[in-house]
């Protein structure tokens, strides 16, 4: 694991860049802070801290920032930098005015120091690299409610769109996926700093402004598109922004709410996983995958992970029991066509997928989930092919019927994939029905990672039911096993209040015949991968947890 | 003899610059962090801190003759050599540069103006009382200085 590695020689050579317009001050600091036998980086101007970081964000675990810099108020820096990078900032100035400070506090400097600073003060700064990284953890699995909803809120809005603008054309449906896709495809490839959209001072103000002006409750990427005027700016920029935006306020939030976080509902359900994670992917596919090893699921019974899927894709599980019972049904019928040789193929299928998924979608994407079921039963429609194949898929492109590779791609941790994989199958077999099926899951307790993880337990969770929300604690236990009744129609809050959003839409998905629920699923898929778009655009968001997890 | 007799001069210079409120703990803080890497490191840094601080006086100095006073710059450039003059530990500077800010708080050119000659004056003898310090340094040699700072 990365954190042994790391505690032992951990605070030697702690990369700090200081900034500070004052020469003296920074020679100073800069002996103190080598006297620490930290790593030294010094640099006289804001801005050119600025691209600095930008250059080469991974360079520095952590910065220390005058307030006063004649080039660029180092406030702005200090919230640049918690957007960007999300490195922890220390201020430092000789006003110990309390109002000073608190806009230090307020805009996210971790902390806030007063001249003439002191060796033993910067003895400590370690400490707040090794916190955040904590934090970063906790916040994988952190979720915040209202945050989703938020954004389902937008989800829905446009799923809305998408329905009512006509019987879903498959084909149409397909080509803007396809165009979805190649964007991302184009984001994948390395090229995504390129694709970025750098975010200004003068632009994100735009953007922070058009969201007080908005309200903060009712913000979404069109409206402040809208408001902003941008030329050349597209939704997708400001969606993204957005979601960077929310999670830096959420993370001051977290700050100032210290450790408690971690037990609350909310954590059970991590939409900021998916982020992290599709940061990671992209960036450090090696890394992942270990991650994904960290914990590792021994048997997982296969459930409808439609329903899961569709849950975690839209973050809005919608549940009624019969309506569960009807999904997995359903199913079954189209699978079974297409795979004679597996009676209960319908629940096989979707079920190493799901299991597999499950744990991907916790570690990768959410957003890919929903359309993985669609995925799937085409796969099996065409040609079943065997699904530790897919698995194994490199994932690359997002045509069509592709998802599936992507998925498996997402298994790509090795250990992960083939640990899950055989379990699957037998599972599989062993449970014909859509009936009960206890999900199992041992969990390879790294308590970091395990953490991250707490995710995938929901997910692995039966086809049609809805999870009961496992709580955190549990999980983190190593080896627990935990089973729980499938059908148990569980409602946790976010299931609820998914609900609100998605409405009938996404049950109504399950009950179309083939073709639609198709359709419907690709335009889920189409949702999902808006969403993943946002998060290619940003590779950079959770670099931090990377370095936690493998520095 | 010579040498010690140069030791102690200096030593005794050192101390009158504490009693007589020039320097505050910052710059024993400063000899601290003097070693073998650097050996000439405080007065490295007060060579620094003279350099930069001159040029902020004369912005300063710039921005009190301009007519309509832009107090927020005045505040801003002596905000600038407060924050130099804790690296040191000039106390006396320092001390004048706050009262400069509060006239400057109160948009009180005359204060300022006045306060301003105040802060020239402590920043002029402080330089020649550290110049004059650390030649006797040198004349003493690193070792003595080692010890000296020990002190």
């Amino acid at each position: 694991m990365e954190n042994p590695s790391r505690t032992e020689p951990f605070p030697v050579g702690l990369r700090v860049l200081v900034v500070d317009d004052d020469p003296t001050w920074l020679k100073i600091l800069e002996k103190m802070l080598r006297k620490c036998s930290y790593d030294v980086t010094t640099c006289g101007l804001a801005t050119v801290a600025l691209s600095l970081l930008r250059e080469r964000r991974e360079k520095f675990d952590i910065v220390i920032s005058d307030v006063n810099m004649p080039d660029m108020d180092g406030f702005k820096l200090l919230e640049q930098v918690g957007l960007e990078m999300d490195l922890p900032v220390i201020m430092m100035s000789v006003d110990g005015e309390t109002s000073r400070v608190m806009k230090g506090v307020q805009h996210g400097a971790c902390d806030y120091l007063l001249k003439p600073i002191r060796m033993k003060e910067l003895r400590n700064i370690w400490q707040h690299v090794y916190r955040k990284k904590i934090h970063e953890v906790r916040e994988i699995e952190g979720h915040d409610i209202s945050e989703d909803m938020l954004q389902f809120r937008n989800c829905s809005e446009d799923f809305d769109d998408r329905q009512s603008s006509g019987g879903a054309d498959l084909s149409s449906v397909r080509k803007r996926k396809d165009l979805d896709t190649s964007d991302q495809e184009v984001n994948d490839s390395a090229a995504v700093k390129k694709a970025r959209v750098v975010w200004s001072v003068d632009l994100h103000q735009k953007f922070v402004n058009a969201v007080n002006q908005i309200g903060f409750d009712k913000v979404g990427p069109k409206k402040i598109l809208d408001l902003m005027n941008v030329r050349g700016l597209t939704r997708e920029n400001v969606a993204s922004h957005l979601q960077k935006y929310r999670l830096y306020l959420s993370r001051l939030q977290k700050q100032h709410e210290g450790k408690n976080c971690g037990a609350n509902m909310q954590s059970d359900f991590s939409p900021k996983a998916p982020q992290a994670n599709f940061g990671l992917q992209n960036s450090t596919p090696v890394n992942q995958a270990n991650t994904a090893g960290g914990y590792v699921p021994v048997g997982i019974h296969p459930t409808v992970p439609i329903t899961q899927k569709f849950q975690a894709q839209n973050r809005t599980p919608v549940h009624v029991d019969n309506e569960k019972s009807t999904v997995a049904l359903h199913i079954k019928d189209q699978k079974e066509a297409a795979r004679p040789d597996i009676s209960n193929s319908r629940k096989l299928n979707s079920t190493p997928l799901g299991g597999v998924l499950s744990f991907k979608s916790t570690a990768t994407n959410v957003e890919y989930k929903p359309v993985e079921p669609s995925t799937s039963k085409h796969q099996n429609l065409t040609g079943g092919i065997p699904i530790s194949q897919f698995m194994q898929y490199p994932k690359h492109d997002h045509e069509p019927y592709s998802l599936l590779e992507d998925y498996s791609h997402l298994p790509l941790s090795s250990q992960l994939h083939q640990t899950q994989r055989e379990p699957t199958f037998t599972d599989y077999k062993s449970h014909n029905n859509k009936t009960i099926m206890p999900v199992t899951c041992t969990i390879d307790s790294v308590s970091v990672q395990v953490e991250r993880g707490i995710v995938n337990p929901q997910e692995v969770n039966r086809s049609g039911s809805w999870l009961p929300p496992i709580r955190e604690p549990s999980m983190k236990t190593d080896t627990d096993l935990i089973s729980l009744p499938q059908d148990m129609p569980l409602c946790s809050l976010q299931n609820i209040s998914c609900f609100e959003n998605v409405g009938l839409n996404s049950m109504d998905i399950f009950q179309y015949d083939d073709s639609m629920s198709l359709t419907e699923f690709q335009s889920n898929w189409y949702e999902g991968l808006e969403f993943n778009t946002d998060y290619l655009y940003e590779p950079l968001e959770y670099p931090i947890i990377d370095d936690c997890l493998f520095a | 003899m010579d040498y010690s007799n140069l030791q102690r001069k200096a030593a005794y210079l050192r101390k009158s610059l504490f009693d007589q409120g020039y320097l505050d703990e910052q710059f024993d803080q400063l000899e601290e962090l003097q070693d073998e890497v650097n050996p000439n490191f405080v007065e490295e840094v007060v060579t620094l801190f003279f350099k930069d601080s001159s040029r902020l006086l004369n912005n300063i100095d710039q921005a009190l003759e301009k007519s309509p006073n832009d107090f927020r710059k005045l505040d801003t450039y002596m905000h600038q050599l407060q924050g130099s003059t804790s690296s040191i530990g000039a106390f006396r500077v320092k001390r004048e540069c706050t009262l400069f800010r509060e006239y400057c708080d109160k948009e009180n050119i005359e204060g300022c103006v006045k306060s301003f000659q105040k802060v020239k004056r402590e920043h002029a003898v402080l330089r020649q009382k550290l110049e004059a310090y650390f030649q006797l340094l040198r004349q003493t040699g690193p070792v003595e200085r080692a010890t000296r700072a020990s002190n």
